[in-house]
């Protein structure tokens, strides 16, 4: 949204309502299809034919080993890539020259797989950054310093403390990110992305540097979260993607080699050959494996 | 202020101060709420800057009828880097962009400020330096656009061809612009008004130069009154996530261009009337007043005084104006003649810049507000470990 546009209530959001989205239940039409998604880079190909649908309300898990193409597809649902073949609709609607700044105004966040934070302002100003979709007042009322872009600043301070006190960050709000502890700033990151109320929420590696309880939080927060609005995960943590996700896709080299519940993913064939090979040891390669995911610092 | 004290309870400790409506001491010591202000200044925004620029009015009518024409003139000297320096901190200070560029953009409002006065019978003052400030921000968004897609060294490239470039279309048309001798500027004078109001508030005379640091200081106020606001609003915001941290930003519905071109424009804008009151003050519109040289001492101005800070660009712009004719005196009074005392200012100044990059690298204010953050992350760290 540009810096002179006056920003128009988006759907969902009224002026008398104050924080619309926080008992809300999932819109129906939020629905995120992806269909025949391919990418390359160059001559090589990152992505060939990938599709998934994430259901409103659903939390769904994209996982897959180093290289699979996970955050390549997570940068083509959010626009900073382009696909070269393939078609993605939101709400119903096809979603063509997507660009980053756009899927806001669309209720879709996303975090960052590193935290991402705004080095020179204060957690609040950073959660208050996210919420920009829910400003009101322009540049002249701002220029003026007229009641209006006061009380705009008072509404967006207001949302943007709850969002920190809904994931128990409320302490931090006046301190500077980079001295606080990672795993709190991740908690910021997240709420800077939630404070904008999105209909689809996209987590790049939340669990990463958390450990086992936090990430144990973190999960019952995930499921907490999929009561308002649908998420797309993607994680290396097994036993959390297992735990809170509805739906799995799993890629390997750019495809997809199977989906389903987490039940089937597991009982899949395909997936445990993509992640342990397949004239190995397998049942040693599995226990290193979940030591390895429960060791909770197991990083990308 | 009472909802968010409300809504910031999610810890035990923070519930228990808040409804025992705390003292100022029990609140520092369990409460670590971030939207407490420990001001007695207004909460609106509006009222405080209103209150800030009342104060800065006072104080330039103190300081102008306090000090000597000569002083006055230097005054009026510092106004117009003040303004400049302003609108480039909150271009470079808070959206990271840098511009070499500011120097030609000052000649242009300076050049329309010459031509419109240079007619028969001139518009009022107030509307020649708007028309400075619209000419000024035409051409500063036009660079903008351009500049928003280039990044630190391109964007310094970019904006040094300008401030080599611009300069030499007076002497390309020089029919109209003047050439090298550039434009003469009759400033207009003081209105009635302005005498009686320096009779009544000091018994001095109101002389022309004396004029002229009031049209400036008074610029200088309305500028920082109005770049203040947007500093304090969503818009200043906006342009420190952008200098941030891009992908973020944009990922929270930031038009990264839109609002890169917007911080030029400002600041291309606040460039224009200082170069309308340039031309007032120096009486003259010519190239060799926009060299590079300038737009490097607006960059050093607020480096010094501290990025990103109003009251820096201030200050910076004031050692750029003071610590010359003070070094030279200095110089004068040890025995070095003319020559070698004039000499001495620019050594000295280059001197001040490296020890400030040395002791003060976020510059003078910069670095004051930094100690006093370290102190508060000290304090709260130790109050977080001790509940």
């Amino acid at each position: 949204m540009g810096p002179l546009a006056q920003p128009t209530p988006s759907a969902g959001s009224t002026a008398t309502d104050r924080h619309p989205g926080r008992d809300r239940s999932p819109d129906p039409a939020a629905r995120l299809e992806m269909t025949g998604i391919s990418v390359s880079f160059g001559g090589v190909t990152a992505l060939s034919d990938v599709s998934l649908v994430v259901e409103p309300g659903q939390v769904h898990g994209l996982i897959g080993p180093n290289g699979a193409g996970k955050t390549t597809l997570f940068n083509v649902a959010c626009g900073l890539v382009r696909p070269s073949a393939g078609e993605m609709t939101w709400r119903g609607s096809a979603v063509r020259r997507l660009r980053p700044h756009q899927l806001a105004g669309l209720g879709i966040s996303r975090t960052l797989q590193g935290v991402g934070l705004f080095a020179g302002m204060t957690v609040l100003e950073n959660v208050m950054v996210g919420a920009h979709r829910h400003a009101r007042a322009g540049f002249a009322s701002a220029l003026l310093a007229l009641p209006r872009s006061d009380k705009d600043e008072r509404e967006l301070r207001s949302r943007a403390a709850a969002a920190l006190a809904d994931l128990g960050a409320s302490r931090y709000a006046d301190r500077y990110p980079g001295g606080l502890p990672y795993p709190v700033q991740k908690r910021v990151a997240l709420a800077r992305a939630l404070v904008a109320d999105p209909d689809l929420l996209l987590l790049d590696e939340p669990a990463s540097g958390l450990a086992e309880d936090e990430m144990h939080e973190l999960g019952e927060l995930i499921r907490a979260l999929s009561g308002r609005m649908s998420v797309l995960l993607v994680e290396h943590h097994m036993d959390l993607v297992m735990r809170v996700c509805d739906h799995i896709t799993v890629l390997d080299s750019g495809r997809q080699i199977s989906a389903g519940t987490p039940a089937e993913v597991q009982a899949d064939p395909a997936v445990t050959e993509a992640y342990l090979g397949d004239d190995v040891d397998a049942e040693a390669d599995a226990a290193e494996l979940s030591a390895a995911g429960e060791g909770g610092r197991h990083r990308d | 202020m009472s909802d968010l004290r409300s809504t910031a309870t999610d810890t035990p400790a923070a519930g228990k101060a808040s409804s025992d409506a705390p003292t100022e001491a029990t609140a520092g010591a369990d409460e670590p709420t971030a939207t407490r202000r420990r001001t007695l200044l207004p909460s609106s925004t509006l009222l405080r800057h209103l209150l800030l620029l009342a104060l800065g009015a006072v104080a330039t009518v103190v300081i102008l009828e306090s000090t000597d024409p000569f002083t006055n003139s230097q005054l009026a000297t510092l106004s117009y880097y003040a303004i400049a320096a302003g609108g480039l901190t909150v271009l470079t200070g808070m959206n990271g962009q840098i511009s070499l560029g500011h120097g030609a953009l000052m000649a242009v409002g300076a050049y329309t400020t010459a031509l419109f006065l240079s007619a028969e019978e001139p518009l009022p003052l107030p509307l020649i330096l708007l028309a400075a400030i619209l000419v000024a921000t035409a051409v500063g968004a036009l660079v903008g656009v351009a500049a928003a897609r280039l990044h630190g060294p391109y964007l310094a490239g970019a904006t040094l061809a300008l401030a080599v470039g611009l300069p030499g279309l007076a002497i390309y048309f020089h029919d109209w612009l003047g050439g090298e001798q550039g434009l003469r500027v009759r400033a207009p004078r003081a209105p009635e008004a302005f005498d009686s109001f320096i009779s009544a508030v000091s018994g001095n005379s109101a002389s022309n130069t004396k004029w002229l640091a009031y049209l400036g200081a008074i610029c200088l106020l309305i500028t920082y009154f109005l770049l203040a606001n947007l500093v304090r609003s969503r818009i200043g915001r906006t342009w420190r996530a952008v200098r941030d941290q891009e992908v973020a930003a944009e990922l929270a519905g930031i038009n990264l261009g839109a609002w890169r071109v917007l911080a030029f424009t400002v600041s291309a804008a606040a460039a224009g009337l200082a170069g309308g009151v340039l031309a007032l003050v120096v009486r003259l519109a010519a190239p060799s007043g926009f060299t590079l040289v300038l737009s490097l001492s607006l960059l050093t101005a607020i480096v010094i005084g501290g990025l990103g800070s109003l009251l820096g660009a201030l200050l910076g712009s004031a050692l750029l104006v003071f610590l010359p004719p003070f070094v030279t005196d200095l110089g004068s009074g040890w025995g070095l003649d003319n020559t070698e005392a004039a000499q001495l200012a620019p050594f000295v100044y280059g001197v001040v810049l490296i020890v400030a990059m040395i002791f003060a690298p976020a510059g003078f204010v910069g670095s004051i507000r930094m100690r006093w953050l370290t102190r508060q992350a000290t304090r709260s760290a130790a109050r977080s470990s001790r509940g």
